[in-house]
């Protein structure tokens, strides 16, 4: 990779005064990031590690639901006695990213706002109705996804926390591409007071709620419901590990193996 | 240059780096500790895999700046007093390895595993096992390996 | 004596403690000093005129010590080492292979320029300065498409692409065959081309010591003495007496290690060049583009057969891809490791096979574990199956009725190969007990009504392994001679140090051979070391692939033992006041026949070097002896695989629920070592089955799958528990009766696991599937089905 400055402030204003230089890119587990820097697709001048601000850590219950530190790993949410009682569908996501290794850097943080097309947690923060706090705003996760790689925040702006409501039941399943094990297709339903969520994350160019399923489930929260959905492949994914008719297919068939899981 | 110092295998070291330099790197090429390994640059292979604070994590997915003020485990600091980790002794004794590239990485990976849950059945090793490739041995006496040595280690 | 240490034994590796405390070491891990780093500038495209290279900004970047381009460069090409000649006569078209591109790239990673500096992140970053003007040209990409008329032409003295056309077999009495059958089975398949991904990337350090001007190449090679005979003699033109090749510890090669590449040249060269010390290590993204890929054949293949489902004839035509260059033994692959298995374990008494060897625009294709022998098992495997379907005939039933029969060996099939010994049923009815054959249809109705789909699937296989006879090989092309070579030195006190010529790179030969000459010698198996990969210290040795180290090494081995043997017993003789004739020799202690004098190895190997009371006159001192052996004969393992999957119809998902290996692999040394041998080639199989596929993209030339994020390698989670099982015949041509184990997973398993996934869809009308059988692939091949039984 190239060469850049490295800098690890202990609070979000010096991390939010670091990323002023030009050409500066905050990492945090960096587990995404590291490689396209090793593969010379991007070129920061400085990376200003958000991993030393010990305010952006742990996980609490708040207002019957979860908040979540931006930089806490994937490993720790996964662990979470008390994301496990509240949201065992998030636990068991969180559980699932990547490797063993990858979860112990990895951050629910570094994951959104990187917005990768084939990542776990924008499914969970878009289908459980999250709320993403940053150093300027909250921002509704309807708000924030913007497609492939691109999200709401702006120049200076780092997320803090998540906050994650509490569903009535929540459930996430995944097909993994074969060879990256990112998700090809990944959905998380889950039944809210506000009616039921599906998100899919892997099968198109970004996070999306898929309104089919969501109708279908609406009338009835069942496997055999999402199964029989057809899901239309229009704007999908088609590359080597699947067409968009095949991912449109995946698509049905997690949302039923979500839904069998939820609890 | 930046000079980053942690404690790698119980010792303190302190080494000049680039800001660039890879966790890695710096174990390899400063520490000349080789058993770490570098076989992709995906961050998938897991033959780097070393512990940092007690976590498995992929020493080629993590700037050796982040790892200042650390505690480092490699492969070489595994093996205590002359002898064989519980681990590598049931790696030896299931003939978990056969080329040797990956092996480090793979009991480094085990060791982790265990420690974080012991009293794995076969299909959660495997699932646990899967940030670490291997290309000789076809898994099958890995697995082997790694219920044995959990058994070793009993639940340490 | 399966308790002990000798043959037989499941003896814990000697080799193990250094590689599970991370003491290895691997070609990365050695640093000379003085050292420098090399990158090498890749082409981006798959063909294209370099028009200019401008390196002036480039080579003021920090730390460059040297940036050389083809221009500089003016040694010779890399060679290859096997020439086949076509049907009309002609030799087969050898384009030059020039190290560094001279005027033009021909695939994707081509080297075009090499830069060498302080670091390596230097000689990076001033990569990224060198400007090269390219011109585009077309690409031609899929070897199915390659000689057909209008493509683009990758070497112009190549016409329509084709580097041979070539034959084997009696086309006449095949067609005859045709002629009266009463059923033909037809099939077109394609063994899609795999990068064998040994998990230590490829590496090389040159160094030049300026005092003796002798080279020394530390290099991740499976053959250090054929890389030191082809670079020194055809490459560089050093000496053999000038220049060291050293192969230390290997990460994995599966054949991609075999080959002298580009790499092992630049940094020798270069470091003669700037007299210092140069490294190269590739990062995983370059041996994506330029290790030698496997297999990448289109095949289309006919079964001739009586009413009663005999076999009486069969006909192949293949392509098969070379890439841009020929690699060292890629002339080889798909001829003489490939249609000479044709025959497989069955009587077909008429065969006849072409083979066409492309040109493409992509990585040069050589041989990956098992090397010609999987498609020509995979072609037969698929195509019997085939037949039992249209014919009728018990998939089990039609495999017994054409088995060569057990009292037929040794048996020479109708392309050339001559077996000595096996015994197909055996291991046939072994593995059907195996796998509960019998039971399967109730297993198959158990997933029926979890609304999964199950299949079972069979291969019966050969191979040809222990190569190889070298004045056979030799005949058909190869430009070197296949023995091996062993040395077994006996120290005075009595330790022995072996030299093998063969290279262990995970095999397990430290231990192998030592229990070997542990028992052969009468020694404790601590007190044998065997040293093997460097040029300085081992005589010669053409190294490791094709099954080939117990089999041809180990009997070297045997070879210098009885020498050794032979010469302690005129020591103990002379020492004992005894006849030669009258000294036997066993468990290391020399008895004078018919008394109770006895002398140990330990007292032989003193008194050899120190020979106060010596037979000075006819005997020289010391006890060191070489063997170099070359086989009688190729040798051939064979044997039986079983497969049974389940498929998810609703993602495609198959997972082998159980896999049964019954091979005859002759004589096992370390059974331990055999089975984890099998093992590993069975990981490999289901990856080409299930998981593995290089592609490109057919129009711009690109590698789709270039990292572990597109090529899906087989991991923990995608591998079953795999049960082994040995049913043994022994070689009748070499002194250990061994025929080999490295190959047979990934030779007999691929056809197993498709014949099963096929199996297990056939109810829902699915005919034909390619490899890998991806959750994609299958999931598209219902949806074809279905709309099919629509319409």
């Amino acid at each position: 990779m190239h060469n850049f400055t490295y800098s690890r402030p202990a609070s979000v204003a010096d991390a939010v005064k670091a990323l002023g230089a030009a050409d500066a890119r905050p990492i945090s587990g960096g587990q995404t990031l590291l490689p396209t820097l090793r593969a010379r697709l991007a070129e920061p001048s400085a990376l200003v590690d958000l991993g030393g601000i010990a305010e952006l850590k742990g996980i609490k219950a708040e207002a019957g639901g979860i908040t979540i530190g931006a930089g806490t790993t994937h490993a720790e949410v996964a662990a979470s006695a008390d994301v496990k009682k509240t949201i065992p569908a998030l636990a068991a996501l969180a559980a699932g990213i990547g490797d063993r290794q990858v979860r112990n850097r990895g951050t629910i943080g570094g994951s959104l706002a990187n917005n990768d097309p084939a990542a776990d947690y924008p499914a969970a923060a878009l289908g459980l109705g999250a709320t993403i706090r940053t150093n300027k705003r909250e921002i509704k996760a309807d708000d924030f996804f913007k497609g492939m790689f691109e999200t709401a925040l702006g120049d200076g702006e780092i997320i803090t926390a998540v906050h994650f409501p509490k569903p009535e039941k929540a459930g996430y399943a995944k097909f993994r591409q074969p060879a990256s094990r990112f998700c090809l297709v990944g959905v998380l339903v889950a039944k809210t007071a506000g009616g039921v969520r599906v998100a899919v994350t892997g099968a198109g160019p970004g996070v999306y709620r898929s309104k089919e399923l969501e109708a279908a489930l609406g009338s009835s929260f069942s496997a055999d419901a999402a199964k029989k959905t057809k899901v239309s492949s229009s704007g999908l994914n088609n590359d080597l590990h699947g067409s968009a008719e095949y991912r449109a297919a995946l698509v049905s068939a997690m949302a039923a193996q979500a839904v069998g899981s939820a609890g | 240059m930046p000079t980053v110092s942690m404690t790698v295998n119980g010792k303190a070291v302190t080494g000049e780096v680039e800001g660039r330099t890879l966790l890695v790197h710096f174990l390899r090429d400063k520490l000349h500790l080789t058993g770490t390994h570098v076989g992709c640059d995906t961050a998938q292979c897991g033959a780097c895999t070393v512990h940092v604070n007690g976590k498995a994590v992929k020493s080629c997915n993590m700037l050796a700046l982040q790892a200042d003020g650390a505690q480092v485990t490699t492969i070489e600091g595994l093996a205590q007093n002359g002898s064989l980790h519980p681990m590598q002794e049931a790696f030896r004794d299931n003939h978990g390895l056969q080329c040797g590239f990956c092996t480090p990485g793979m009991v480094m990976a085990a060791v982790a595993l265990v420690q974080d849950a012991p009293g794995l059945s076969e299909e959660e090793i495997r699932h646990g096992l899967e940030g670490n490739i291997c290309r000789c041995t076809g898994y099958h006496n890995i697995v082997k390996a790694v219920k044995a040595g959990a058994q070793a280690m009993g639940g340490k | 004596m399966p308790e002990g240490t000798g043959i037989g034994a499941s003896v814990k590796r000697k080799e193990d403690f250094r590689f599970l405390t991370g003491r290895g070491t691997y070609t990365d891990d050695i640093n000379r000093p003085g050292q420098t780093y090399a990158y090498i500038l890749r082409s981006p495209h798959a063909a294209a005129d370099i028009v200019k290279i401008d390196t002036s900004k480039a080579a003021k970047a920090p730390g460059v010590v040297a940036i050389l381009t083809g221009a500089d460069y003016d040694k010779g090409g890399l060679p290859a080492g096997w020439q086949i000649h076509s049907k009309d006569g002609s030799p087969m078209i050898e384009p030059p292979h020039f190290p560094l591109c001279k005027d033009k790239v021909r695939h994707v990673g081509d080297q075009v320029a090499l830069v060498v500096a302080e670091t390596y992140a230097q000689a990076r970053d001033a990569a990224e300065l060198i400007d090269v003007t390219y011109k585009e040209t077309t690409p031609v990409v899929s070897v199915a498409d390659a000689d057909k008329p209008g493509q683009p032409q990758v070497w112009p003295e190549a016409k329509n692409n084709v580097c041979y056309d070539w034959h084997i077999g009696d086309k006449a009495a095949t067609d005859a065959a045709f002629a009266k059958a009463a059923h033909v089975t037809k099939i077109d398949l394609v063994n899609q081309r795999l990068i064998p991904n040994a998990m230590e990337p490829r590496a090389a350090v040159g160094d030049f010591d300026r005092a003796t001007g002798e080279f020394t190449l530390y290099t991740t090679s499976q053959n250090p003495h054929v890389i030191r005979l082809l670079m020194g003699a055809f490459v560089l033109q050093i000496p053999e007496s000038k220049l060291r090749v050293v192969a230390p510890d290997v990460g994995g090669g599966f054949g991609s290690k075999i080959f002298h590449y580009a790499e092992e040249a630049l940094v020798t060269w270069a470091a003669g060049k700037v007299e210092r010390p140069v490294k190269w290590t590739a990062e995983r993204s370059e041996s994506f583009l330029t290790d030698a890929h496997g297999r990448d054949h289109a095949s289309h293949a006919e079964l001739a057969m009586d009413k009663d489902g005999k076999f009486l004839g069969l006909r192949v035509a293949t392509k098969a891809n070379m890439g841009a260059y020929l690699s060292t033994f890629a002339p080889c692959v798909p001829t003489y490791l490939y249609a000479t298995l044709l025959a497989g374990v069955y009587s077909t008494p008429a065969i006849y096979a072409e083979v066409k060897a492309l040109f493409t625009n992509t990585a040069v294709v050589d041989a990956y574990r098992g090397a010609g022998r999987p498609e020509a098992t995979y072609l037969l495997e698929r195509l019997v199956e085939k037949a039992a379907r249209e014919t009728g005939i018990d998939r089990v039933e039609i495999r017994r009725k054409n088995f060569i029969p057990t009292n037929a060996f040794p048996y020479q099939t109708p392309v050339a190969l001559q077996y000595d010994s096996g015994d197909y049923f055996a291991t046939l009815d072994m593995a059907l007990k195996m796998a509960d054959w019998a039971g399967f249809e109730k297993r198959r109705a158990d997933s029926k009504a979890k609304g999964k789909l199950r299949g079972i699937g069979i291969s019966t296989y050969i191979e040809a392994c222990g190569i190889a006879p070298s004045a056979v090989v030799g005949s058909l092309g190869a430009r070197a001679g296949l023995y091996e070579s062993g040395s077994i030195r006996v120290h005075p006190t009595g330790s022995v140090t072996v030299f093998t010529g063969t290279h262990s790179h995970g095999q397990g030969h430290e231990t192998t051979f030592a229990q070997l000459v542990s028992e052969g010698l009468g020694i404790p198996i601590e007190n044998v070391e065997v040293s093997h990969g460097d040029t300085n210290k081992i005589p010669f040795g053409m190294g490791t692939y094709g099954s080939r180290s117990l089999a041809v090494g180990g009997s070297a081995l045997v070879k210098a033992m009885d020498k050794i043997i032979a010469k302690a017993k005129r020591i103990a003789a002379h020492l004992m006041e005894a006849s030669v004739a009258d000294i036997e020799f066993k468990d290391g202690k020399f008895t004078v026949v018919g008394t109770d004098k006895v002398k140990t190895i330990g007292e032989i190997a003193l008194t050899a070097y120190v020979p106060h009371n010596y037979p000075i006159t006819e005997l020289e001192p010391g006890l060191e002896e070489t063997a170099f052996y070359d086989p009688l004969n190729f040798t051939y393992p064979g044997g039986c695989h079983i497969c049974e999957v389940e498929i998810d119809p609703d993602t495609g998902q198959t997972t082998i629920l159980k896999f049964t290996a019954v091979d005859d692999i002759g004589r096992v040394i370390n059974p331990m070592i055999v089975e984890g041998q099998v093992h590993g080639g069975v990981a490999q199989g289901i990856g080409q089955a299930l998981l593995e596929a290089a592609a490109y993209d057919n129009e711009s030339g690109q590698l789709l799958t270039g990292s572990y994020m597109d090529y899906a390698m087989p991991r923990a989670d995608d591998v079953p528990n795999i049960a082994v099982a040995n049913h043994v015949t022994l070689c009748t041509h070499n002194p250990l009766g061994a025929k080999g184990v490295g190959e047979v997973g990934a030779i007999g398993l691929p056809p197993a696991v498709i014949n099963a996934v096929l199996d297990a869809l056939r109810p829902v009308g699915v005919e034909d599937i390619t490899m890998p059988a991806t959750p994609y692939k299958v999931w598209s091949a219902m949806q074809s089905a279905s709309k099919k039984a629509a319409e």
